[in-house]
């Protein structure tokens, strides 16, 4: 078992799964209240992924991350408030409301994305960390993606351009074992992952990415190479406990597997071992969870007073520079 | 005024644009040591190096993609993609990410690249390497598409398209490269206007890149015949200078589009659209379209030539319209 982390660094990665789960969740009973609409994607078992790769960066490197990427914007420094009035269409969300759920932007904490066409991003980001070592800086980029965007040519361009040109970028492969219902063996002719990117010559590896501390171990020595001016890749294995979208009927997996893994949950079994470790009692975790709970009602209720961008504005952000 | 060719006109432009901002930097598939398919960039990395003229592998969706990421860095790319037929392998590029990242990010992210393609058949290179796909990407707002037809424009497109902060595509006929012409000292050129190339009263002739010159040369011919034919060079296909065409057209009462693209719901009908919408009244006769045949471009010239749009096509539909 990967040592723990600092135990301040301990206690802030158990808070910080816990922040994602409860905004998660209450995501999904906004929806069903219809306060968000169109697609939504939920990250609940897969909080240790972001939450231990995001401890590792600094302000100013750049994420990218997919449609299941609430908790990443949130770590990356993207206020609940934010991400919620989003969510909620409201002017006052992170992307001005012309995003929603898959797009959530931030320019001010270099968060990409929230980008919906699996695979489309990954030359995205190596093009950031191409631009990092064109101009001679050193700021990291990461780029997370399901396993899915691994059958997608852009994946196989991407991994030939940033070890053939050394770009400075960390792909984090988060595998929960389903490409919206097809599963990983149906859709991969190699399912060891990291073996798929090492083809490239790319330092690659894989993690457990239910152990946030694993996680976290992984994620700063990949990234001591990406500063150094190399591309990591790391595959990153778990289990998303909701639907693939709030419409999906979920007929490609039986309940129990779905149980089973919940066995291994990251928030439950970091807890026991922090508690364990006498790093938390029962007070100090109920506390985290309490002030997660009040962070993201206070997020909402500034969602729902939001303001809705005027339609005669309907034609902005199409181009920087408007015709004349 | 100076005697060049297209080709050295496009060269002069990349050679200044490499020597005034270290932000730009040149990347496709043999733009380094075999001097670019046409030969554009030829002498370039001898002079800048490997870092800013940059040979890519084949993989147009990647290196596009890592051009997006690198204008996101805070570079300004100019990626050459060898032909318009091969960019449809970036097409989820350009269509889904650089033309929509300023919008979805509620106008926080701009993408200021420049992506370079040759278009156009006239050199038996049948069905893969002929076609005119322009409109596809003229019918996507968030992307300026231009058209340099000229000489002139060879030279001073390219600073403006580096200048704006807008994804923009750039289309050159590769029947052009080889073109010489007189090159005035004029200096920076828009992006956004149409241009009237020749004055005339009885009819306007709109063509532009490819066709520009057979509108030229038909309207030569006519003058002959005692038609006096307006040329309008489009430049701009996204926007479409509205004003220059309207004002032309309410004046001569009559138009002709010559487009080497197909006729079904290409530029052409969109002109003819706008024209007939905006100056009905003022026509005295339906708009002439003169396009490619609607068949894939064939290898043997005799065909090839029967599939484009020629002169004497022109020149009859002028007659046509102007009842001579």
């Amino acid at each position: 078992m990967t040592e723990l982390p600092p135990s301040e660094v301990s206690k802030q990665l158990l808070g910080d799964m816990i922040r994602i789960r409860v905004m998660e969740e209450r995501c999904a009973e906004l929806y069903q209240q219809t306060k968000i609409r169109g697609f939504l994607h939920l990250a609940i078992g897969e909080e240790a992924i972001a939450t231990g790769v995001m401890h590792r960066l600094e302000p100013e490197d750049a994420v990218l991350a997919t449609y299941r990427e609430h908790g990443h914007a949130l770590l990356k420094g993207v206020s609940a408030k934010a991400i919620m009035a989003e969510m909620f269409g409201m002017a006052e969300g992170c992307s001005g409301g012309r995003g929603g759920s898959m797009h959530l932007f931030d320019a001010g904490t270099r968060f990409y994305g929230g980008n919906a066409i699996v695979g489309g991003h990954l030359p995205v980001a190596a093009g950031l960390g191409l631009a990092e070592k064109l101009s001679g800086r050193h700021r990291a980029t990461v780029c997370f993606f399901g396993e899915g965007a691994m059958a997608e040519g852009e994946f196989h361009e991407t991994m030939n351009l940033a070890a053939l040109w050394d770009i400075p970028t960390l792909f984090c492969c988060e595998n929960n074992l389903y490409a919206m219902g097809t599963s990983l063996e149906t859709s991969e002719s190699e399912t060891n992952l990291s073996v798929k990117a090492a083809g490239y010559g790319i330092p690659a590896w894989t993690v457990d990415g239910m152990d946030v501390a694993a996680v976290y171990d992984s994620a700063g020595r990949a990234l001591t190479t990406v500063r150094s001016g190399a591309p990591v890749f790391i595959e990153l294995r778990t289990y998303r406990y909701r639907a693939h979208s709030m419409f999906d009927p979920e007929l490609y997996r039986e309940k129990e597997e779905i149980e089973r893994w919940k066995i291994q949950d990251p928030i439950m079994t970091f807890t026991r071992r922090l508690t364990e470790a006498g790093l938390v009692d029962d007070d100090a975790v109920e506390h985290m969870w309490e002030r997660a709970r009040q962070e993201m009602e206070e997020a909402i209720a500034f969602a729902d007073a939001g303001t809705l961008e005027p339609i005669e504005d309907l034609g902005r952000h199409v181009y920087r520079r408007e015709l004349a | 005024m100076t005697t060049i060719t297209y080709r050295d006109a496009l060269h002069d432009a990349h050679r200044e644009a490499l020597r005034t901002d270290e932000r730009v930097f040149i990347m496709g598939e043999d733009v380094a040591d075999y001097g670019g398919t046409y030969a554009v960039t030829k002498g370039l990395f001898e002079e800048f190096g490997r870092h800013r003229v940059r040979n890519t592998p084949l993989s147009e969706s990647g290196f596009v993609g890592l051009g997006i990421g690198a204008a996101l860095g805070g570079m300004r790319p100019i990626v050459e993609v060898m032909t318009v037929n091969f960019s449809l392998l970036a097409m989820d590029q350009i269509v889904n990410t650089a033309a929509t990242f300023l919008h979805m990010s509620g106008g926080q992210l701009n993408v200021p690249v420049v992506i370079r393609m040759a278009t156009g058949a006239g050199r038996q290179l049948a069905a893969q390497h002929s076609h005119s796909l322009e409109a596809w990407y003229a019918h996507v707002p968030g992307l300026r598409v231009v058209a340099p037809g000229t000489i002139n424009d060879a030279r001073w497109m390219l600073a403006a398209a580096l200048e704006d902060p807008d994804p923009v595509i750039m289309f050159e006929h590769a029947t052009l490269y080889g073109t010489k012409g007189e090159l005035d000292d004029a200096g920076p050129v828009d992006l956004d206007t149409a241009k009237v190339m020749r004055p005339g009263t009885d009819l306007t002739i709109i063509g532009w890149s490819g066709t520009l010159a057979k509108a030229l040369d038909a309207a030569a011919q006519l003058d002959d015949r005692g038609v006096s034919a307006e040329v309008i060079d489009l430049r701009s296909l996204r926007p479409i200078d509205d004003a220059t065409i309207i004002e032309s057209v309410a004046r001569t009462n009559r138009a002709i589009v010559v487009d080497e693209g197909w006729r079904s719901v290409g530029l052409s009908a969109e002109l003819a659209a706008r024209i007939t919408e905006q100056c009905f009244y003022h026509l005295d006769a339906p708009v002439g379209r003169v396009c490619a045949e609607e068949v894939p471009i064939p290898y043997p010239s005799h065909l090839e030539q029967a599939a484009l749009p020629q002169v004497d096509q022109v020149v009859d539909a002028a007659l046509a319209v102007t009842g001579s």
